[in-house]
């Protein structure tokens, strides 16, 4: 069983199409969404944790590549900039899912990765501007 | 009372390298074991810290003359706009200032990328600003435009000088409205989505000494990294408020103007800050040494987040309207602890002053004067306190 988040986008003109039942019903996978921007008239843009076999993973992935989506790790999408991070916490109450968080009783800034869905809504709430997007890796 | 320290014995102590400097952190626990009395007879120095957002900060900057001459009216460092009116080419240029070009909230909530909190920190770390200057031209100053690049190394004089700093208490900020709203005290949820405050508790410089007893005009700081002093009461500073009876004010009280050369100081303590839908500004690390004179100032070192207070005050209405009032008041541990209670509910809360960095701060303050690179100064004068009748007016308005 492997997992990973990922970051699809999509023309418009594959808005229609069903690609997630595709995904759960040919290639086994679970998939679980975790945000979605789908505006008819726009590149579409779904943020997903899926898990599976590996090998019907990779297999998923060429299928959907060969429809015209493309496909990012999520990891690689929002960055925090530690050297930047004044360690303020601002962005511990607005951080939905906990990536963003303080360690007490240091009150130390800690970002999980693992648990950021790539709302980015920390990336203008950070007065220091230490959250970054990363919108053209491992593509 | 038993122990008195003068200034003099604690700098040679510093000199000889026998000076014991501990944090307003470390020596809680040093208090708590041994008590006051004992923690006087040990302790010279306790060190404080604070690194949070300060607007009222700015740095005044001597550019020197271009060949010929200019006497700069209109002024812009990488598109900021600074402020003029002084002699030829001195100017000073404000945290909070922006380009004109910035849309503000027009597109509300505006983002404010770029001011002056962000040329200060670019200054401080060498890097070079470009100048756009404009002036009428006079027969001793004929220039009328001048475009140039400059380092900070490069220019005569920077002297950072913040009219208020380092807040003694400041309101915990919420929204009980039904919109967001985009504040200085950060972004808050409607319907007391969040809780903001913004001190650094029982390290924060003022609250380690209430009664403004050891500091005053003259006293030597860590200002941005450097070395600065404290000039005057900050503006608006307001020592008649209610305080505890160990002196701690529960609401926004005592504040400092600071002093200092720009030069020295680090792109580490002056951050600019982008406050979403409010604007730019910076963040200022700051720092004071107390000096453990007698027993009474030990004690008030030993003051603990769990009894500082303040009161949660409403920024959709109560506080943009000047309505007055609170919605309870809440201990500087109870914010700490990631939330508090209002209303019978669950209000998550967050700094917006960096409690890691004010350690920092303490902790580089304490090394400075263990390594005898720093001495105290004794104030040239005290700061107006609690009894000077010093109090915050409004602004009048009539025609
Ligand atoms: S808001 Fe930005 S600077 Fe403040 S703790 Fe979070 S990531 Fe760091
Ligand atoms: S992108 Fe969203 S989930 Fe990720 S750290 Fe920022 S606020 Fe949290």
């Amino acid at each position: 069983m492997i997992k990973h988040k990922l970051v699809l986008r999509f023309p418009a003109s594959l808005v229609e199409q069903p690609l997630i039942y595709r995904l759960v019903k040919d290639y086994d996978l679970m998939v679980n969404i975790l945000r979605a921007d789908i505006n008819p008239r726009k590149e579409g843009r779904l943020v997903m944790e899926v898990s599976g076999r590996e090998e019907k993973y990779q297999q998923a992935l060429q299928w959907l590549r060969d429809q015209g989506l493309r496909i990012t790790n999520l990891q690689q999408q929002v960055i925090w900039r530690s050297d930047r991070c004044t360690q303020c916490g601002a962005c511990s109450v607005i951080c939905p899912t906990g990536a963003l968080a303080i360690s007490r009783p240091s009150m130390a800034i800690r970002f999980y990765e693992d648990k950021c869905v790539a709302c980015e809504h920390c990336i203008k709430a950070c007065p220091a501007r230490a959250m970054e997007i990363y919108l053209n890796n491992g593509e | 009372m038993g122990l008195e320290r003068t200034y003099e014995e604690i700098n040679e102590k510093i000199k000889s390298g026998k000076a014991v400097v501990l944090t307003a952190e470390e020596v809680l626990d040093l208090v708590e074991e041994k008590g006051i009395p004992a923690a006087a007879a040990e302790v010279d120095v306790v060190t404080t810290g604070t690194f949070g957002p300060m607007c009222s900060s700015g740095v005044f900057l001597n550019l020197g003359h271009p060949r010929p001459r200019i006497k700069i009216t209109e002024a812009y460092l990488n598109g900021v706009r600074a402020g003029t009116g002084l002699a030829a080419v001195d100017i000073y240029l404000g945290a909070t200032s922006l380009p004109p070009t910035d849309p503000g909230n027009r597109s509300y909530p505006g983002e404010f990328a770029y001011g002056g909190g962000h040329v200060i920190e670019d200054l401080v770390a060498g890097k070079e600003i470009r100048l756009e200057a404009h002036s009428y031209g006079t027969d001793c100053y004929p220039l009328k435009k001048i475009e140039t690049k400059f380092r900070l190394a490069e220019i005569n004089e920077a002297t950072m000088f913040n009219p208020r700093n380092s807040y003694q208490n400041y309101n915990a900020a919420v929204n009980i409205s039904e919109k967001t709203i985009y504040t200085y005290m950060g972004i808050l949820k409607p319907d007391l989505g969040n809780a903001n405050y913004s001190t650094s508790g029982q390290l924060s410089p003022l609250f380690n000494d209430p009664l403004l007893k050891t500091i005053g005009i003259g006293t030597r700081i860590f200002l941005g990294g450097g070395i600065g002093y404290v000039a005057w009461n900050g503006t608006q500073h307001n020592p008649e408020v209610e305080r505890n009876p160990g002196g701690v004010p529960n609401y926004p009280a005592g504040t400092l103007a600071v002093i200092g050369d720009l030069k020295g100081m680090s792109p580490r303590w002056l951050r600019g800050l982008s406050f979403l839908g409010y604007g730019a500004t910076l963040q200022v690390g700051l720092g004071i040494p107390i000096p453990i004179l007698n027993e009474e100032i030990m004690a008030y070192t030993a003051v603990r987040d769990r009894d500082i207070l303040t009161p949660v005050t409403d920024y959709s209405r109560s506080y943009p309207h000047r309505e007055g009032g609170n919605l309870g008041m809440v201990s500087y541990a109870e914010l700490n602890s990631g939330s508090i209670t209002l209303n019978g509910r669950r209000v998550p809360t967050a700094p917006l002053s960096s409690i890691p960095g004010a350690r920092e701060i303490a902790l580089t303050l304490k090394d400075w004067i263990m390594s005898g690179r720093f001495l105290l100064s004794r104030p040239a004068a005290p700061l107006p306190s609690a009894g000077a009748n010093i109090t915050v007016k409004p602004l009048p308005q009539r025609k």
